[in-house]
């Protein structure tokens, strides 16, 4: 089952602080086990178990250095509210 | 570096799609033009707590739509850099004064959102005045003070907010009470204040703090966006680079070691009360002053600027020995300038090195409103003796007029770039009847070689201002005999531009 979150870290933004691995309610964060080319250890995202919730922003202390993703509905949750994008679709 | 962030990403192993729900605020710029490499980060050291809060800032700007009208005022210490980051309207303050910087910004543009960010270094040692003055006065501002409890940016001296027992590199065996005082409470100071709205300390030292300090910056925001009044947001933050910690252990610290200290409590959140006084009647300088005859009553909008006066702007320096009369000179041009409608400004500038010695003024006539009383490039100077000859002659724009008090110039003194008259001023008052007469004769001679103001009114001021009728004939003599010398000696006087 896909998780209901994702997680993008920049590694040319990420210093290796280690703060959302410690502030990760579900512990899907790591550290990288390679150097980032800035010689840190950056967060890496072990790909599961992310909820979304977005602590990992922010706790983050770099404007972007995270990305959170939440699931996106399906597809008939946007037919539902499809009705004001009809013309375009 | 290219924005490398999408809005919807796709999971490889189960194809399921993905839609951003935090990101980087396009309230922050996309590149930090700071410096040349590495402008896709900030400046902050790994764990600062710095970037957090610019990230919380940054997010209830965008939020609150009011990122066009944002303008963030940023201290000196580690985040001197903020203006390199937020996309919004900038002023960087000289230390401690970015409070001060933040009341002028507010004042002078009411409708804008006024951001004040300051260390615990910046606000409570050297801005103490500042922050407790503008907390004081209810100024519509709000501050974000984030307090690390150190000097961060030069190295890790004490800060007035360091913890008793405390090391750092100007206590070396911990912040003693005896020597060094008592951590200052910041938000606790400023809540004893009746002007404040909203003050609270918060701090980032885990997840569900982080989630409040978040809470107290939107309210601080909004606030300020409703013009609500003085909003303080205390932060405790962690400096894990000065404490000697890594981020982890260092956030934790700020929970063990500051909050005992520094206890997180919302100190004010209501409207101020403010008192019920009549607003001061808003009425011209001139008629304060009684200067407004009655037949300038009759016909207040005529300007006689527009009808007069041929510049638009004169900035004058008039300098010589203290008892020259040299300030009462700058004076007189101020008030004729008043009654021809001008605007004007007058700045003595007699310091207590130059009591006895030297004295000078600016003045300022001008069409438009004056932006500052200060005049660093003179169109006309008025030298009242050799010394200021000297000293000012080199400030005079070129093309520009001197007029010396003296029967010849100074040997040497080179004058090819501007127009120098000389008038023995004193030997012409001292004829008329008192030498201390000479600032009047100059008077003349200015408003003869300049035509800048008209000597009639140099009359009705004279009339208003000297009440013995023996001095007020000397001064009409002095008056007239400083334009008679333009006149009959020098002759015609090559005007220096902008002049009739």
């Amino acid at each position: 089952m896909a998780s209901r979150g994702n997680i993008v870290i920049n590694v040319e933004e990420c210093k290796g602080c280690g703060l959302c691995i410690e502030s990760c309610p579900p512990k899907c964060l790591v550290l990288a086990k390679e150097l980032s080319p800035y010689g840190v250890h950056s967060a890496h995202y072990t790909g599961r178990d992310c909820t979304g919730c977005g602590i990992c922003f922010y706790c983050c202390p770099e404007p972007g250095a995270i990305t959170v993703y939440r699931l996106a509905a399906p597809p008939k949750a946007v037919a539902s509210r499809g009705g004001e994008h009809a013309a375009a679709l | 570096m290219e924005n490398t962030r999408a809005t919807r990403v796709i999971d490889p192993e189960t194809g399921s799609n993905y839609d951003v729900a935090h990101e980087k605020s396009p309230v922050f710029y996309d590149t930090y033009e700071r410096k040349a490499d590495l402008r896709h980060q900030t400046h902050y050291c790994p764990g600062c707590g710095h970037g957090i809060v610019h990230k919380l800032i940054a997010e209830g700007i965008e939020e609150l739509g009011i990122k066009d009208k944002t303008i963030f005022v940023s201290p000196v210490g580690c985040s001197v850099f903020a203006y390199y980051y937020f996309d919004v309207g900038n002023v960087q303050a000289a230390h401690g004064r970015a409070s001060a910087a933040a009341t002028a910004v507010k004042r002078a543009c009411p409708d804008k959102v006024v951001l004040s960010y300051q260390g615990d270094g910046d606000l409570a040692a050297i801005g103490t005045a500042e922050i407790i003055h503008a907390a004081n006065r209810g100024e519509k501002i709000a501050v974000f003070f984030v307090n690390n409890g150190i000097y961060g940016m030069t190295g890790g001296q004490m800060a007035p907010t360091t913890l008793v027992g405390q090391k750092s590199t100007t206590t070396p065996w911990g912040r003693h009470p005896a020597g060094e005082g008592f951590p200052l409470h910041m938000s606790e100071l400023l809540s004893t204040l009746e002007a404040p709205t909203y003050i609270e300390r918060v701090a980032l030292c885990d997840n569900k703090n982080i989630m409040r300090a978040r809470r107290a910056v939107r309210h601080a925001l909004e606030l300020q966006r409703d013009n609500a009044g003085f909003s303080f947001v205390e932060i405790l933050s962690p400096c894990p680079t000065i404490w000697g910690k890594d981020p982890v252990e260092a956030r934790a610290w700020v929970s063990d070691g500051m909050i005992p200290v520094f206890p997180l409590a919302l100190f004010r959140d209501r409207k101020p009360e403010m008192p019920v006084v009549p607003e001061p009647p808003q009425r011209p300088v001139a008629d304060v002053l009684e200067l407004t005859t009655s037949r300038d009553a009759a016909e207040p909008q005529k300007s006689l600027a527009a009808d007069h006066h041929s510049f638009s702007h004169i900035g004058i320096k008039i300098a010589g020995f203290g008892g020259q009369g040299v300030l009462l000179l700058g004076q007189l041009l101020t008030e004729m300038g008043m009654r021809e409608h001008l605007e004007v400004s007058w700045l003595p500038s007699y310091g207590p090195e130059m009591r006895s010695g030297s004295a000078h003024c600016h003045v300022c006539l001008s069409k438009e409103r004056v932006g500052s009383p200060l005049v660093s490039a003179p169109d006309v100077l008025v030298a009242m003796n050799e010394i200021s000859l000297h000293k000012f002659a080199r400030e005079v724009v070129p093309g520009g007029l001197i007029l010396y008090n003296g029967s010849n110039l100074p040997e040497g003194f080179d004058d090819s770039e501007v127009h120098v008259v000389c008038i023995p001023a004193g030997e012409i008052a001292d004829v008329v009847g008192s030498p201390k007469a000479a600032n009047i004769v100059m008077l003349g001679a200015l408003l003869e070689a300049t035509e800048c103001l008209n000597s009639e009114t140099a009359m009705q001021v004279l009339e208003a201002k000297v009440k013995k009728v023996q001095l007020l004939e000397i001064d009409r003599k002095a008056l007239t005999a400083g334009r008679d010398y333009i006149d009959h000696q020098v002759g015609a006087v090559s005007q220096p531009d902008g002049f009739a």
